[in-house]
């Protein structure tokens, strides 16, 4: 698959690796949509799951990239799984593969894409409604970034409160 | 919510907003749809989950590997030794570790009790709601035993956390075979009773059938897996395709369904509650061909020495306080494991950085994905047939919103 994919378009495949039996390979945002492509074609059609990493300290050689956005396909026929990543920086968005003009949308990426926004903040470019999904409109932050502080940083609720003991209210993380 | 109000407003005097849920008794946990309705019919249906929203895999990137197996019992309540399994196996993977022969029966033979108890629930809970209460009754009292049986192996009925990594916590008491014996010669007929009731039924025909049919295409396109996939007439199931603890030595065949409508996932699933059986039924003879032998591995940086050598001897005590203390020594690396769990593939993708907690770790839930088609399936059809197209998903919300 690796190598087809490099013939097919030189140059996508940043990096790959392979760990207990599982293959990944690093994509470039700009090629990805070109790859998925190239992989659905193959027979990677089941898209498992997306979700993404928060690596907050990294730093790539051309530009800081903090998330990686990971991927898992499924080939039915084959049974074997693929896993790409595509490392973006805080505020750049991703190619939606939910996105209708697309000529393969997996519709099952439009929740997983808007659960991903909603708990790292990274935003999908195409994608038909990029609303949160598990927490609320308002919600302050995004909780899986690595960040955010394990209790909510306000587990009271008493951040616009203004009775006078909601300010001496201790929290584990201050 | 603002969303919600607005387009309240946005619409014409002939549509009506419906809230089924929170607390509707046919969502079965804590979830919202909003239903547009024209009449009777439904003009769109707006899922809103996140009320029980817990942080697991936040919470999971502060917890030790060993804690997390406890949160892996809240995700599916209904079949939590499954979860239970694919996260030790998940960690096992990392880790590249074997783990005896007999824990990994044990482990099948709970897996298929817990699968028969969660088609029960599915089953049962739809057949209520679509007002068939007999079938509901006649099964729960097979769920009991099922639970009865959890709790001799764990002591817990819901919240097993029966699994260590590395293996099962203790062995199976001598009290459990009997049960289970039992168990298996009252279930099968009480599956044939189910099936007398329903599976001719014209009432339940005219509530089941080509409600929320989907093409194969259209359900991987959806990333639906499990028995709702197989409905649909695609012969996808982890435990042939890439069988994991052993279950390529045990004979049970895959249903498949045609149109994947809410009457042929019925159909999957009852079939399948028969091909567990007959899985357990092999489970039950393989261990006493086993016999008596460790349930997990004797490796002591993974696992805790047994309590009488840590109260005897200074090296396990060092092993024990190490393990608590520190962790486990983790390879630096990324899996993902998936097991097929009642409702579908359910996954775990860890990434390590070899601290004593994951870095990342990940719960890839089968509903999600079921319940993200929810909209698609029910437009244009009746409140009556969300209902059981709901019902029929197999939607567990401690899941769902982890």
């Amino acid at each position: 698959m690796i190598e087809r994919i490099e013939e097919q378009l030189p140059g996508a495949i940043m990096d790959h690796h392979a760990f207990r039996g599982d293959v990944t390979i690093v994509v470039a945002k700009e090629k990805f949509l070109g790859v998925v492509d190239l992989i659905f074609k193959d027979g990677y059609q089941l898209l498992v799951d997306i979700t993404a990493v928060d690596w907050m300290d990294r730093q790539l050689e051309d530009r800081p990239a903090r998330f990686d956005v990971v991927y898992h396909w499924l080939n039915l026929t084959s049974q074997e799984r693929l896993r790409v990543k595509v490392p973006v920086a805080d505020g750049e968005s991703v190619p939606s593969l939910a996105n209708p003009a697309l000529p393969h949308p997996f519709k099952t990426a439009d929740w997983f894409e808007r659960e991903v926004f909603d708990l790292f903040g990274i935003p999908f470019e195409g994608h038909p409604n990029m609303s949160r999904l598990l927490t609320w409109v308002d919600f302050p932050g995004h909780a899986l970034r690595k960040d955010f502080p394990l209790d909510g940083g306000d587990p009271f609720c008493m951040s616009d409160s203004t009775a006078p003991y909601a300010q001496h209210i201790p929290t584990t993380n201050p | 919510m603002e969303s919600i109000a607005l387009s309240t407003q946005t619409l014409d005097g002939d549509k009506m907003i419906v809230n089924m849920g929170p607390t509707h008794p046919s969502t079965h946990g804590t979830l919202r749809i909003v239903l547009e309705l024209e009449g009777e019919f439904i003009t769109r249906a707006t899922p809103e989950i996140g009320y029980l929203h817990r942080g697991v895999e936040k919470l999971g990137e502060n917890l030790s590997y060993h804690q997390f197996v406890t949160l892996t019992d809240r995700l599916n309540y209904c079949s939590s030794i499954m979860n239970n399994v694919g996260y030790s196996h998940a960690v096992e993977k990392l880790l590249d570790l074997q783990i005896p022969e007999r824990a990994k029966v044990i482990r099948v033979l709970v897996s298929e009790l817990a699968r028969i108890a969660d088609h029960i629930v599915c089953i049962g809970i739809n057949a209520v709601d679509l007002g068939a209460f007999t079938a509901f009754l006649y099964l729960f009292r097979q769920r009991e035993t099922v639970y009865d049986l959890f709790e001799m192996a764990a002591g817990q009925r819901l919240h097993t956390s029966f699994t260590r990594i590395g293996g099962l916590f203790r062995d199976l008491p001598d009290d459990f075979f009997p049960l289970a014996e039992r168990f298996l010669e009252e279930c099968l007929p009480v599956i044939d009773e189910l099936e007398g009731l329903l599976t001719h039924n014209p009432i339940w025909h005219d509530r089941t059938k080509g409600i929320g049919a989907l093409s194969p295409e259209d359900a991987i396109s959806w990333g639906y897996t499990g028995p709702c996939l197989r409905a649909c007439g695609v012969p996808q199931d982890l435990r042939k395709t890439q069988p994991y603890l052993g279950y390529d030595q045990y004979d049970f065949d895959i249903p498949v369904g045609t149109t994947g409508d809410v009457f042929d996932r019925y159909l999957v699933r009852v079939e399948e509650m028969r091909q567990s059986l007959r899985i357990v039924r092999q489970a039950l003879d393989k261990l006493h061909e086993i016999g008596p032998g460790p349930v997990l591995v004797d490796d002591y940086k993974v696992a805790l020495p047994p309590k009488e050598k840590v109260y005897t001897r200074m090296e396990s005590l060092i092993h024990h306080f190490k393990l608590i203390m520190h962790g486990m020594e983790m390879p630096v690396g990324e899996i993902y494991s998936a097991t097929e769990a009642a409702n579908g593939e359910l996954g775990f993708y860890i990434v390590s950085d070899g601290g004593k907690s994951p870095y990342r770790i990940r719960v890839r839930p089968p509903c999600l994905p079921i319940f993200s088609s929810f909209d698609q399936k029910v437009r244009g059809r009746l409140i009556a047939d969300a209902v059981s197209e709901l019902g029929a998903m197999n939607i567990i919300a401690g899941e769902l919103d982890r």
